[in-house]
């Protein structure tokens, strides 16, 4: 109730124009004024805020593009043999240098079948090794361990390794999917 | 001289020297406040280091991706002082980090975050986390595999935030993967907007300090009443007070300059660390782990259970902050002295034995597989039946050894097995290494029958 009889006080009681130069304040004109001046410093920080909160949030609003490497040909694979194959990721700029590589572990499971798992542990990410002679993957960071099909043996891996897609690609040329560095999330 | 008197006049007079700094400077503090308070300086000390020492630096880093590695050899190897910069860098940095945490421990041991000193604990905490994060993205701007490593890491345990995770990863790492656009956003936050956080939150704590006073050392019986307290204090400063420049200051310069020797001293003794491989995120032969203050986290990760670790990642972090913010609100009043408060001293003795012991523990990893184990040469074997000296070559070859420790050689995760022939049978051994379990996978689909039977051939000659 009270705001309202604040609200209408200006109008019951209307201000002559030369409010200013007479010492009374002219509050029809100072409320406008703090609204211009609020408003449009709101209107300013808004057009810097657009494009630097874009440039902060960049890697969440561009398009993140897959595209398949060729990682070897059939020759370099015979079946049943895992490698360490590296790639280039899909999207590398003029500076990224040597950290644009990524690496999977590829297996060639039959002569047009393969499997390539992610070298990023599903625990913290640190890169996994396939230890041949064991038939597992180890990470040195934590101790996780994995079988050789990707599945959690132990250690504290919440989940499998990641897959990546592999093809074919002509008479001998074996391509990879680049995919997104794998993030296991709360749930998992 | 009289012309030098009239310059120092006209400074004096524009820029309120005598009458607004010299008083600040001379504001009365508590006397008796001795050693026990130099820890706060000396982080400030610590900081305006890292500033200047990180400044130089920045003259000779090459912050993209492409070649930052390459600057970081070029300054350890070749710039001038640029070794001793890096390492006193390094070393200022766990200075700050160690001071910042003396610091906190005392004002929770002095209880001096009670009233009315509640926000200079609160921005205390934001400082401590502000810290850490400049350490961290520090140590990756290395860029060497290490840094790169760090930084999936990071990304991973950002992860576990409920909903968001994936795309705060993202963010963190400036994309999907690794890559140009990740180093330059370390960067810009180690050098630009943590630093200006810190400027701005290091003014705040500090002219909270002039507002609310330094706290007075506690005396077992004097009790905290925020009606009375600011009273109280004001007439002890009046009665007792000594200005804090220099009868307090001295003994902050002192300390904070010794720091500054000691930091220095150490860089050039034991130099920055070895910067590691080249930073290809196809480089996976490397051991990624953290400096030294990061280590209790690192072993923490490591030892969870398993189950409950993705929701620890994101739980533990959010349940300590609020803790700490909340901890002057839920005690601001009443009993100062640590000889009342046993409880506080005990938690305090606790955390620090805690994270003594994590980073023991996180310096030597037994978690770890020991990759370089090599088999065990025959004079510790100790046997001519073939069927055992076959089992312990299996017992390299298979990875056993990465794990469990036989006459000094190899890994630590598993229990030893120098004496195993007398704890188990043939039987247990073969339940054990077909099923594993607990740490050890079930070596049943990845061992013949035949290398089984030389496996435990080879075990049960440990005796």
């Amino acid at each position: 109730m009270s705001n309202e009889a604040n609200a209408a006080a200006p109008d019951a009681a209307p201000t002559p124009p030369d409010a200013a130069e007479a010492h009374v304040p002219d509050e029809p004109r100072r409320d406008f004024l703090i609204k211009l001046s609020l408003g449009l410093g709101g209107v300013a920080a808004l057009a810097v805020g657009v494009p630097v909160v874009s440039a902060v949030l960049a890697p969440l609003l561009q398009k993140n593009p897959q595209a398949w490497r060729k990682v070897g040909t059939l020759t370099d694979f015979p079946v049943g043999s895992t490698h360490l194959v590296k790639f280039e990721n899909a999207d590398p700029v003029a500076w990224s240098g040597v950290s644009s590589e990524s690496a999977a572990w590829l297996r060639r499971d039959s002569e047009t079948t393969f499997t390539a798992f992610s070298v990023n542990c599903s625990h913290l990410g640190c890169p996994v090794r396939w230890e041949q002679g064991a038939g597992l993957f180890m990470c040195p960071c934590h101790g996780g361990i994995y079988y050789k099909d990707g599945s959690v043996a132990a250690g504290p891996p919440p989940q499998g390794l990641t897959q990546y897609k592999i093809r074919v690609n002509g008479p001998h040329d074996v391509e990879l999917l680049t995919a997104p560095i794998p993030i296991t999330n709360i749930t998992s | 001289m009289k012309i030098l008197r009239s310059i120092w006049a006209w400074l004096d007079d524009r820029l309120g020297i005598s009458d607004t700094l010299l008083p600040l400077a001379r504001h009365p503090v508590p006397p008796g406040a001795k050693w026990s308070y130099v820890f706060g300086s000396a982080t400030l000390f610590c900081l305006i280091l890292q500033v200047v020492t990180g400044v130089a630096l920045t003259l000779l880093y090459q912050p993209t991706s492409s070649e930052a590695y390459k600057s970081l050899q070029f300054i350890s190897h070749q710039a001038v002082f640029g070794r001793s910069l890096r390492a006193i860098h390094y070393f200022g940095a766990s200075g700050m980090v160690l001071m910042v945490g003396i610091h906190m421990l005392r004002v929770y041991i002095t209880a001096s975050y009670k009233f009315p000193r509640e926000m200079s604990w609160i921005s205390g905490v934001f400082l401590l986390f502000l810290t850490l994060a400049m350490g961290f993205t520090g140590q990756l701007l290395r860029w060497d595999s290490n840094g790169v490593w760090s930084a999936v890491v990071a990304a991973e345990q950002v992860g576990r935030v409920p909903v968001i995770g994936t795309y705060a990863a993202r963010l963190l790492l400036g994309g999907d993967t690794i890559g140009g656009q990740s180093l330059s956003r370390f960067y810009s936050y180690h050098t630009l907007l943590f630093p200006a956080l810190l400027f701005g939150l290091v003014g705040f704590h500090l002219y909270l300090v002039l507002r609310n006073g330094v706290s007075e050392p506690p005396v077992p019986g004097r009790l905290v009443d925020p009606k009375t307290y600011r009273q109280q204090y004001q007439a002890m400063l009046k009665k007792v007070g000594v200005p804090f420049w220099p009868y307090a200051a001295w003994r902050d310069i002192l300390f904070g300059s010794a720091t500054i020797i000691a930091i220095i001293g150490l860089a050039l003794i034991y130099g920055p660390p070895e910067l590691t491989q080249p930073p290809s995120p196809a480089t996976i032969y490397t051991n990624p782990a953290p400096d030294w203050y990061l280590l209790p986290v690192f072993a923490l990760f490591a030892l969870m259970p398993a189950k409950i670790e993705s929701v620890v990642i994101f739980v533990g972090p959010v349940l300590t902050v609020l803790v700490l913010l909340a901890l002057p609100f839920m005690a601001s009043s009443g009993e100062r002295s640590p000889l009342r408060r046993p409880w506080a001293v005990f938690g305090s003795v606790c955390v620090v034995v805690f994270m003594v012991a994590l980073l023991r523990l996180g310096l030597q990893a037994p978690w770890s597989p020991k990759f370089d184990a090599k088999a065990l040469p025959p004079t510790l074997v100790h046997s001519a039946d073939p069927l055992v000296l076959k089992g312990a070559g299996l017992f390299a070859n298979k990875g056993c050894l990465y794990c469990h420790l036989v006459n000094g050689h190899g890994g630590h995760r598993g229990p030893e097995l120098t004496e195993v022939g007398r704890r188990l049978t043939p039987g247990e051994l073969r339940i054990r290494i077909v099923n594993g379990g607990g740490n050890m996978p079930a070596y049943g689909g990845v061992i013949s029958e035949k290398e089984l039977a030389a496996v435990i051939a080879f075990l049960e000659t440990r005796k």
